[in-house]
């Protein structure tokens, strides 16, 4: 398999892999930001509510990531984006959460 | 973005198609449900509730009363337009139509019905059903990336949009795409995104985690904040009678004013425990949510009650559910709806046909086009053949079969077999012809079939206002209609290229 076949190979498995990483985590810490600007009321909604708000958003993100890693400059910068956002978003969340 | 589009819709596009037209029946699966019970006599509704509601225990105390659990559906609007019991039990369990007035059982033949078609929409057939739900949230997941590798590719969008030029080849087959995708788009979009809203607990686990903890208690511990259980109880094993249920609608009529009671759901239905469940309409505007109260078997006295709005992020996922059921839509938005539905069906078809027909026109020539040529046209034109198979299944097969409700869909994937072997074993131009032939037969026939099988031909069926019943024959004839004119441009299109 040449360069180009393995570079294709590794946006797909960017989009596939990265992007599920993403929209994981990423929903999570927007909605935890959120709730901490605008306080919600208490009880055992106030989870539920907030989980059910990043769920429904998780397929625009996972959308996006995978746009992302097709049309990215590079098959590097397709990984790298992605990771580092999701990352970074998984430390959000487990500091706000 | 292009490629991506490209190879989505050649690996994908095979099972999004059958969704699509399954699913645009399904929308339809009352009345496919009424034409395949034609025992059934022509449906009356809304009815008042509590003589059906009288009749609907008598009959389920008497042929059920060892169940451990009851359900009855009132006849309302024509997403529910007949009286139903059901019961699951020790003894086994079962369902039944019961007519209205007398209270008495309306024998119908063993039969899937449209609910069947609707079913193969989302729960597919032979998969367990984790399989199932997976491949089709993946599938839907695909669709949304291709429809927006789609937006993106076809950016022009307003330059482009009124553009058709008829046969050119593969840039009529483009234009077809194009046209079919951006005048349903709005639809596609909503369609697929609230698609994805259905499978989210399942695709998506981790989300939920984040508050709840991972694993099975916490997904349950999710699960049960989003629906909390209602009074529940445990059967206490004492028998008791079960209060008349007419009475309890004075306080659901209390608590609801006029809005419709759907159906109730019973518990331990003869139980010192016994619950009873009273749901409204899930129909009744485009979020799909109803109240639900929940009583005292025994006594009568309201447990619970959860009303339709608990909150704004429950609402928005409701308010997907509701648009993509469409359930609630009045006469011509439902016209929309099932059109819509066909031209997601187009819009994928002639993708399919298009990437085809572009590599022939280049001239290629290799196994894998000859492969996809065939598989397209036992997909796009086997699959009505086979769904249409189901139809004359339902009339033909032996009422006394065993199962027969399951080999009516064993018909259906049986047909469908023999569509892939024939287009197998003919040149694709021929399989083509001859599977729209074969569609347009077997649909136009429907009627015929039915005037023959059963008691409500069209004639019969429009006079009483038979309004599923005729709408099924007028439908089938349309269909035997296209397929003809396919079948009929097909041979055209030869007879010019020799």
């Amino acid at each position: 398999m040449n360069g180009a076949r393995w570079r294709l190979a590794s946006r797909c498995v960017a989009a596939i892999a990265g992007g599920y990483a993403l929209a994981s985590t990423l929903p999570v810490a927007l909605v935890a930001l959120v709730a901490l600007a605008a306080p919600v009321a208490p009880g055992a909604m106030a989870h539920a509510d907030a989980a059910l708000v990043a769920l429904q958003l998780s397929f625009v993100v996972y959308t996006a990531a995978v746009v992302w890693a097709f049309a990215a400059r590079s098959a590097s910068l397709a990984w790298a984006v992605p990771v580092l956002a999701a990352l970074l978003s998984h430390g959000l969340a487990w500091t706000l959460l | 973005m292009a490629w991506l589009h490209t190879w989505l819709g050649l690996l994908l596009g095979g099972l999004l198609y059958f969704m699509f037209i399954t699913g645009t029946l399904g929308y339809l699966d009352t009345g496919i449900d009424r034409w395949m019970r034609p025992e059934l006599p022509a449906a009356r509704y809304p009815l008042p509730p509590e003589p059906a509601l009288r009749q609907a225990q008598a009959f389920l105390q008497s042929h059920a009363g060892g169940a451990r659990r009851w359900g009855i559906t009132l006849p309302i609007d024509r997403n529910e337009p007949y009286l139903r019991v059901s019961w699951q039990g020790e003894a086994g369990s079962g369902a039944a139509y019961l007519d209205p007035g007398s209270g008495q059982p309306i024998a119908t033949r063993a039969t899937g019905g449209g609910q069947t078609l609707y079913q193969l929409h989302w729960r597919l057939h032979y998969l367990p059903a984790p399989a199932s739900e997976w491949i089709v949230g993946l599938a839907t997941l695909v669709l949304l990336i291709a429809l927006v590798t789609g937006m993106i590719v076809h950016r022009k969008i307003f330059a482009d949009f009124f553009t058709f030029r008829p046969s050119r080849g593969q840039r009529s087959w483009l234009d077809a795409h194009n046209l079919a995708s951006v005048v349903s788009l709005p639809f596609q979009l909503m369609i697929t995104y609230s698609g994805l809203i259905f499978v989210m607990f399942t695709l998506m686990p981790l989300i939920p985690a984040a508050w709840y903890g991972a694993g099975k208690s916490g997904q349950q511990a999710f699960l049960d904040a989003v629906f909390p259980p209602l009074a529940p109880a445990q059967a206490a094993g004492r028998p008791a009678a079960l209060v008349p249920l007419e009475q309890l609608l004075q306080d659901v009529r209390a608590q609801w004013g006029a809005a419709s009671v759907a159906s109730i759901d019973i518990q331990a239905p003869q139980d010192g425990q016994a619950r009873v469940q009273v749901v409204g309409d899930f129909a009744a505007g485009p979020l799909r949510a109803a109240p639900i109260l929940v009583y005292d078997g025994v006594s009568g006295a309201r447990l619970a009650q959860r009303p339709a709005w608990q909150s704004a992020p429950k609402a928005f996922r409701d308010l997907l559910l509701g648009l993509h059921e469409g359930l609630f839509a009045p006469p011509v938005l439902r016209a929309l709806y099932a059109l819509s539905g066909l031209l997601g069906a187009a819009m994928i078809a002639t993708g399919m046909v298009l990437w085809t027909v572009k590599r022939r026109q280049r001239g290629e020539r290799h196994a894998g086009l000859g492969l996809v040529e065939r598989l397209n046209v036992a997909i796009i034109l086997g699959l009505p053949v086979a769904i249409a198979a189901y139809f004359w299944a339902n009339r033909l097969l032996p009422l006394d079969l065993g199962r027969r409700a399951d080999w009516e869909v064993h018909t259906l994937f049986l047909a469908w077999l023999l569509m892939f072997v024939w287009a197998a074993l003919r040149p694709a131009r021929r399989a083509w012809q001859e599977q729209a032939l074969l569609a347009a037969a077997l649909c136009a026939g429907l009627p015929l079939l039915n005037a023959l099988t059963s008691a409500h031909h069209l004639g019969r069926a429009l006079a009483g206002h038979d309004t599923a019943m005729a709408g099924f024959d007028l439908a089938a004839l349309v269909a035997g209609a296209l397929f003809a004119g396919i079948a009929r441009a097909l041979a055209r299109r030869r007879a010019l290229s020799g």
